[in-house]
């Protein structure tokens, strides 16, 4: 079941969705949700997709089966892709639609939000529409908006939500109505900047400093608003290279710290990520890509910035590069990003994408007890004194202490070529060294990296490659092809960088057609892939209208090659 | 009791006669007389001549990137208010490179104190024109004279709300100590502009001219913003010397009540402490 609901900017279209994708995941379906927005604060077209399964879709699909129509141009750009047994709600105050269309529910928002309160209970009043259409019960909705309002604003959007649901219950045809599922157990509806957030402030991060990006923003404003309750430290600084200092500043300082930001930020950030290198600095930096170059498509989704997160920064230093594939990984990954940048001092860069950051979903929930908190910080029995902050040790590993650790030393960190006392030289030799200590954590880190998934048989004779947040349209790919008779299977990458090689050189070679399929226009991570391993697939899909992968574009799109 | 002694290391890559050396003095002699132990006191520097300061003196030091050397310091204030923090750095790399970050910390308010060695050109790169050189003054890319006027820190800094600014001479060691001393015991952002000859490049600010020019303005009222501005804008055949200005504000760290008490970056934690996070979720 597809729900399309579509306005203007300002017109109330988050409130709809996320009402009924929270009431839809507590009676225990599974729900995907994504947003469709443009780059302004009002007017122009923006939608929700709203995708109910008895389990958690993992991508979207393109029919439409009820179209909540807040404005006339929803209609015109959606009309094409509704079913014929679909339902086009919309209010007949406002506008009409055309003759020959018999799907329309007019239903006078407007008229009714008024009645019961005011025209900005309009999106509520939709909301009970929806219900209604389903055929759900009140409850659970109603649950929830005591929950959401404030308690002076309960009574009317309830009032609102009733209308809504009364106004269509005589009019409500069959063909929408939810089947009855057998109710999922207890889940979560969260979106991938949130479960970021959350899984940094479960990780111990306890300051971030950032420049509002979209479409990383989000992290931003869920950890801002939780600074009071879990003590922690939110920092809008004037600009992404104030960001990054700072965030190493406190880290050098013992605080555990990060930043988020999208492409154009991270531009400005990358003198800063190359100082993480020289300074031995761990940072965490959640790269959520969007279409570039320059300002490109603020609002829209890409995976155009691998090459940066890998190569950006001036000078050679050793950094990890993870990706967030899909909700339920990515908050353990995050995790795995923090402990790395401590164990490693090394920059870690989390990259994410708009298509990740704001699709929700509903997940079982996260399981705290598999986070890791270790801080890798120097003890007196690792450190040696006089204390040495770039001390050369056998695995480059140099005990790392902050500030004020260990009474009466002194810790000096050097953007400057250095010894290990962080004492700036100039010598040939002991350049080659510092060199060598830090480049041998890149060999480390590179035993850290999770293999990619596979989804589907080592046999396969269709193998679909690809990383980030492809994963939930191509996992559906892989399902559409092997229920049209392809035999495919999907390997997906998280950790992108040192890029772990073993299952891809065993199972690629073994496959007859293999795709590499990713959200850019040059083929970054089969570059890549070619450069690590001197492997290649033999179809290269690549989309770059800013727009995300569905499982059926690319089941379509391997099925023309095989 | 620390002495002066304690906090100074190695050998400098300074020119002989340079300003830096009387700074670098009169800054070991203030730490000495507050009693501050070299553990306790971070000093973040970007790149240049005076930005090696943490290297020639024994202290906790982030030598970072050019133009870079606030936005550190104001993370480690959040990682730990206990560190004293003092920023050093040239004019280049302070009002030049940095000027975005010196304009908005000045804003935050961070307690630090920012002492920034002023010579009116840049030395590192062999002599070029500073945000701060006088106009007319030629170099080896402003080949015809200086045409842009000078950038004018203590003035941006009061307009601001900037609520410690002094300027001080490299020549008069024992106010520049006590001056340091001010304004590293200031509760919030605390601008000391050190004017500072050098030899190698400048040729028209040296230690002669300051002298003829600078003096301490008597009766001055640090609390009158007013004076203060017209104070911070005396240039030329006089310029005073001193605390233009002193009256604290509220302090960035003071919004945060998370920073209130212990230092955040020594306070325990574990993942099961936050478990409860996911339940807006559900």
């Amino acid at each position: 079941m597809n729900i399309v609901i579509g306005g203007a900017a300002g017109q109330g279209m988050d409130t709809i969705a996320h009402l009924l994708g929270k009431t839809l995941t507590r009676l225990g379906y599974g729900v995907l949700l994504s947003k469709d927005y443009m780059s302004r604060v009002r007017g122009g077209h923006n939608f929700s997709l709203l995708r109910i399964g008895s389990t958690t879709p993992w991508a979207q699909a393109t029919d439409i089966d009820i179209l909540v129509a807040l404005n006339e141009e929803t209609y015109a750009v959606h009309h094409q892709k509704l079913r014929s047994g679909a339902s086009v709600i919309f209010d007949n105050a406002l506008f009409a639609l055309p003759a020959q269309e018999p799907r329309g529910l007019p239903t006078p928002f407007g008229s009714l939000a008024r009645a019961a309160g005011g025209a900005i209970l309009a999106s509520t009043v939709a909301t009970g529409a929806v219900l209604s259409l389903l055929g759900l019960a009140l409850p659970t909705a109603e649950g929830l908006i005591r929950e959401m309002f404030a308690e002076g604003l309960v009574e009317q959007n309830i009032a609102a939500l009733r209308a809504g649901y009364a106004a269509l219950l005589p009019a409500r045809p069959v063909t929408c109505a939810l089947p009855k599922a057998t109710p999922l157990p207890p889940q979560i509806f969260i979106d991938g900047n949130q479960a970021l957030g959350m899984a940094a402030l479960a990780s111990g991060c306890r300051f971030l400093a950032a420049y509002p990006m979209t479409p990383a923003t989000g992290v931003m404003t869920y950890l801002a608003a939780r600074q009071q309750q879990h003590g922690l430290v939110v920092e809008q600084a004037e600009d992404e290279i104030a960001a990054i200092n700072m965030v190493l500043g406190a880290s050098y300082a013992g605080l555990r710290s990060m930043t988020c930001t999208s492409g154009g930020g991270f531009a400005l950030m990358v003198e800063g990520l190359s100082l993480a290198g020289m300074t031995e600095t761990p940072i965490v930096v959640v790269l959520a890509m969007r279409p570039g170059p320059a300002t490109g498509l603020p609002t829209r989704t890409e995976q155009g910035d691998l090459n940066f997160a890998i190569f950006g920064g001036h000078g050679e230093f050793p950094r990890a590069v993870l990706s967030a594939t899909n909700l339920e990984d990515a908050f353990y990954r995050l995790n795995k990003a923090f402990n790395l940048a401590d164990k490693y001092q090394v920059p870690v860069i989390f990259l994410t994408d708009q298509n990740f950051a704001d699709t929700a979903r509903s997940i079982r929930p996260y399981d705290f007890s598999r986070l890791v908190y270790e801080r890798h910080l120097a003890t007196e029995e690792t450190a040696t004194f006089p204390y040495q902050r770039y001390r050369l040790t056998e695995d480059g590993l140099s005990p790392r202490a902050y500030p004020g650790q260990f009474i009466g030393e002194v810790v000096l960190s050097d953007s400057d070529e250095h010894d290990e006392d962080g004492h700036i030289i100039e010598d040939g030799a002991m350049r080659k060294r510092m060199m060598d200590k830090r480049m041998l954590k890149q060999n480390a880190l590179a035993t850290e990296m999770s293999e990619p998934e596979l989804y589907g048989s080592t046999r396969a004779e269709i193998l679909l490659i690809g990383w980030g947040s492809t994963y939930g349209a191509m996992r559906e790919a892989v399902d559409t092809l092997n229920v049209r008779g392809k035999n495919a299977a999907m390997l997906h990458f998280s950790d992108l960088w040192p890029l772990p090689l073993n299952n891809v050189t065993t199972l690629l070679p073994q496959a007859r057609h293999s795709f590499c399929i990713e959200g850019n226009a040059t083929g970054q991570f089969a570059a890549l892939l070619r450069r690590e391993s001197g492997l290649q697939t033999t179809y290269l899909l690549l989309k770059y209208d800013g727009r995300p992968w569905s499982g059926e574009e690319i089941a379509r799109e391997v099925e023309k090659n095989v | 009791m620390s002495k002066a002694a304690d906090y100074l290391t190695k050998d400098t890559a300074w020119c002989p006669g340079c300003g830096n050396f009387p700074i670098r003095q009169a800054l070991a002699e203030a730490l000495a007389e507050l009693d501050l132990a070299p553990h306790r006191v971070l000093m973040c520097s970007g790149i240049g001549q005076a930005a090696k300061m943490p290297h020639y003196l024994r202290l906790n030091g982030f030598n970072g990137l050019h133009g870079r050397a606030l936005p550190p310091a104001v993370g480690a204030r959040v990682a730990n208010t206990a560190l004293t923090v003092i920023v050093e750095s040239g004019d280049g790399d302070s009002y030049g490179e940095g000027g975005n970050h010196f304009i908005h910390t000045i804003r935050r308010n961070p307690h630090l104190a920012h002492f920034v060695h002023n010579n009116q050109v840049y030395g590192l790169t062999k002599g070029q024109a500073s945000p701060t050189s006088e106009l007319g003054m030629q170099t080896n890319v402003q080949t015809t004279g200086v045409v842009l006027p000078p950038f004018q820190p203590l003035a941006v800094a009061l307009t601001m709300g900037a609520g410690f600014v002094a300027r001080c001479f490299a020549g008069e060691r024992k106010h520049l100590k006590e001056t340091m001393m001010a304004a590293i015991a200031f509760p919030g952002y605390a601008l000391v502009d050190i004017l500072q000859p050098c030899t190698t490049f400048n040729k028209i600010n040296t230690y002669a001219w300051y002298k003829e020019r600078c003096y301490f303005p008597e009766g001055h009222e640090t609390s009158d913003w007013q004076a203060a501005l017209t104070l911070a804008r005396q240039w030329g055949d006089h310029i005073p010397l001193g605390i233009l200005y002193n009256v604290p504000r509220p302090t960035f760290e003071s919004h945060f009540p998370v920073l209130a008490g212990s230092p955040l970056n020594g306070r325990p934690f574990s993942p099961s402490e936050v478990v409860g996070a996911q339940d807006e979720f559900r």
